[in-house]
């Protein structure tokens, strides 16, 4: 990509947003910062000075140990708040939480938060950046760059690509998120799972419901299998784990009927057995281990751009 | 003291008489009179040629917030709000704090009601507490001033209460407003399922969980004879089974709100806190469907569900946000949108905002008939303006029409006689 686009936002809220130029801007940037990575000492001053927040108001590990590794290697400052947003405390406590980061003069929020929405009620009470690590049902905008990004290190575009994504897609920020991407990077996503895990007119999002995974399969490009969450088991939506690692699992005969250079993907962490057989993470077509190094690269690239990266380079 | 009041060369417009023509209304000591041949001072005369001369307008679906959430909206305030919508008498709902589900409360609420700006009709509440458990007292509150019994904001979910609640208001002449919602079906749901809900990434309330209620309380109905009448229906799929369920001679009415027949769930937009209530706002062919059924008689009545809430239920996650919105000062302007798109016609409007809902609870009003108590209303049809914060009489500003242009207002509310809103001047001034 060379196409000198300029990169406007000052909020990374979701994928919905951003244009297919956007996206691409933001991975070109992401694999210019990847080799930082691979240096011995892992650190560029780029963003020296610069205060990042995190606000993690739902329970993560790996997403803000991404985002935290970012952005040191940016030479930012971190500072982590972490507290629970499943409370039925009123809202005036996060407007109020959001006013005192504020007062603090930080850079960048990047935020997780249980509640779809909850980053652009933020986005109204703080003059600084904010970066959607994450909110309720709804996005996960740097999982879904990541994973655009490492597709793109395999494939030419996403052009004509046949995607599947296996799994809870009503509860899946991800699916969500991937779905507004690999459509606008011109994709066919297919999606396939009991239909106890489809929302409401998902194909309004561009989007083709399979009745079988192995309809979804069949010819893919890319199969992403997403996590069960065993948590939420109180609503009804499966029977048990056993009966659907036997009918929606992604296994080695499963994976025969995708293209030979099929890519398997998770965004993790993994139930081994359940949505996905370990042979299968394990072989020879996963890039799940690609998908995490990517993440820093992503991460560092929406710190950098947002924070004006491109004007002052 | 002279308190004659002449409304001069206005379009009186009286359904229940079937009357649409320019002349004087009369009015002397709080009641309507025949006009005479007396001589009339300048001061007695309020000039309201271009404007309709209505009945005064019933909202049967308030919420007045006292007792228990004064920092909403009191009885005072809400009814200073419905007196500037021009309604002169309101139904308000029993879910304050304490629940109005016996005789305390409900003499509370039209002791305070003595002084307010328009008539209040307590709803009591069909069960204890609006448990869903035990039967409250129906007898004792009809003796004390309730109208109707219902739990709105809460489903009632057994069915065998619900029977029982049919069969007993029956027996003391009162008709149950049902909230028709399945609450399992509901569950954790903050707005409409549809596609907007999908898009946003937030958990849905499917247009099932109304249409499976209501057609359990047609049933119930059906099976007790009892009048039944249905809270703000929302869907296209409750529509059809009112309309058989009418059809068949079922003893049902029911309501819709403004906002159903004026948004859809596209308003929730980014997460906008102001356009989140229960149910929903649905989809446009939802939306299509509730105008039609205005327009043909499947509903009987344009209630507001008026539901005052500050910032602190507001401004924070939509999921976490309280349910509902005032609707008391902008329900004209959308009524009238009404029949400035041809859904219904200025007779029609009126039977829908206060003669059905006069007969349904049973009150006066709903008419213009000479005799009867002054509750009249005076509506320019072309009045511009737009609702501030600053400029709402409601305690609260919850609502998704404030600063946006809106055309048709009441100039001239008249509750009993009294003057309880007024935008024009007498003709002297």
């Amino acid at each position: 990509m060379t196409e000198p686009s300029i990169f406007i936002h000052k909020h990374i809220l979701g994928i919905k947003e951003l244009s297919p130029q956007d996206i691409h801007h933001i991975i070109t940037t992401a694999r210019s910062f990847r080799e930082i990575s691979n240096r011995p000492i892992k650190k560029v001053p780029t963003l020296r000075g610069k205060t990042v927040v995190n606000l993690f108001l739902e329970p993560s590990t790996r997403t803000r140990l991404s985002f935290e590794i970012a952005a040191k290697r940016m030479s930012a400052d971190t500072f982590n708040l972490s507290g629970s947003s499943s409370s039925t405390r009123k809202g005036e406590t996060l407007i109020d939480t959001a006013r005192n980061i504020q007062a603090m003069n930080p850079d960048v929020i990047i935020m997780r938060h249980g509640r779809s929405g909850a980053p652009h009620l933020l986005g109204r009470y703080v003059d600084c950046s904010i970066i959607n690590a994450g909110d309720g049902a709804h996005e996960h905008p740097s999982q879904a760059l990541l994973d655009a990004m490492t597709i793109l290190d395999h494939k030419q575009s996403l052009a004509g690509l046949k995607i599947a994504i296996v799994g809870d897609i009503a509860h899946s920020r991800v699916a969500h998120s991937n779905i507004f991407s690999f459509t606008k990077l011109g994709a066919q996503v297919c999606l396939a799972g009991p239909a106890t895990f489809m929302p409401a007119d998902i194909t309004s999002l561009g989007a083709h419901v399979c009745t079988s995974v192995g309809e979804a399969v069949t010819g893919a490009d890319v199969v992403m299998a997403l996590r069960i969450q065993i948590e939420r088991q109180h609503d009804p939506l499966i029977p048990s784990l056993r009966e659907y690692a036997v009918h929606y699992g992604i296994n080695r005969a499963l994976l025969k009927l995708a293209k030979p250079d099929v890519l398997v993907m998770h965004p993790g962490p993994i139930n081994r057995g359940v949505e996905m057989n370990p042979d299968v993470a394990d072989g020879p077509w996963s890039v799940i281990l690609d998908q995490v190094t990517n993440g820093v690269a992503v991460r560092m690239a929406l710190l950098y751009l947002v924070l004006g990266g491109d004007k002052s380079a | 003291m002279d308190s004659l009041i002449v409304l001069k060369n206005g379009r009186v417009l009286d359904p229940a008489a079937g009357r649409d023509e320019i002349a004087d209304l009369w009015i002397e000591d709080g009641r309507i009179i025949v006009p005479d041949s007396r001589p009339i001072a300048e001061q007695n005369c309020i000039d309201v040629s271009g404007f309709w001369v209505v009945p005064g307008l019933i909202d049967m679906h308030v919420h007045l917030r006292e007792p228990g959430e004064e920092y909403k909206e009191t009885i005072a305030t809400g009814t200073a709000a419905a007196a500037a919508g021009g309604f002169t008498a309101v139904a308000c709902m029993p879910n304050t704090k304490p629940v109005n589900d016996g005789s305390a409360v409900t003499r509370l609420i039209k002791e305070k009601s003595t002084s307010a700006s328009a008539h209040v009709y307590p709803v009591g509440a069909i069960s204890k507490n609006s448990d869903g458990v035990e039967l409250a007292e129906y007898g004792e509150m009809k003796a004390h001033g309730v109208a109707a019994v219902s739990d709105d904001g809460l489903p009632v979910m057994s069915a065998q209460l619900m029977r029982r609640a049919l069969e007993y208001a029956h027996s003391h002449g009162l008709p149950v407003i049902t909230h028709a919602e399945d609450a399992a079906l509901s569950k954790n749901g903050c707005m409409h399922e549809g596609v907007v809900s999908t898009r946003l990434g937030l958990p849905g309330i499917p247009a099932a969980a109304e249409a499976v209620m209501v057609c359990r309380d047609i049933a119930l109905a059906a099976l007790t004879g009892a009048h039944l009448h249905i809270a703000h229906v929302s869907t296209a799929a409750s529509i059809a089974h009112l309309r058989q369920a009418k059809r068949e001679g079922v003893p049902v009415s029911a309501e819709t709100a403004p906002h159903y027949f004026t948004l859809t769930d596209e308003a929730v937009a980014d997460y906008d806190t102001n356009a989140k209530m229960n149910p929903p706002l649905r989809s446009e062919a939802d939306r299509l469907e509730i105008r039609r059924a205005l327009s043909d008689g499947t509903l009987d009545v344009i209630a507001t569900d008026h539901a005052p809430h500050s910032v602190l239920e507001k401004e924070c996650e939509f999921e976490l946000a309280a349910n509902g919105i005032i609707g008391l000062e902008s329900a004209v302007s959308l009524g009238l949108a009404l029949v400035r798109d041809k859904v219904i016609n200025e007779t029609r409007l009126i039977e829908l905002m206060s003669v059905n809902p006069a007969r349904i609870l049973g009150v006066p009003g709903g008419s213009l008939a000479a005799g009867k108590q002054a509750d009249v209303t005076v509506i320019d049809p072309h009045h511009h303006f737009i609702l501030t914060e600053d400029t709402l009489v409601s305690k609260s500003a919850n609502s998704p029409f404030l600063h946006q242009p809106l055309t048709g207002r009441a100039v001239l509310t008249i509750c009993a006689g009294r003057i309880t809103h007024m935008l024009l001047q007498s003709m002297k001034g």
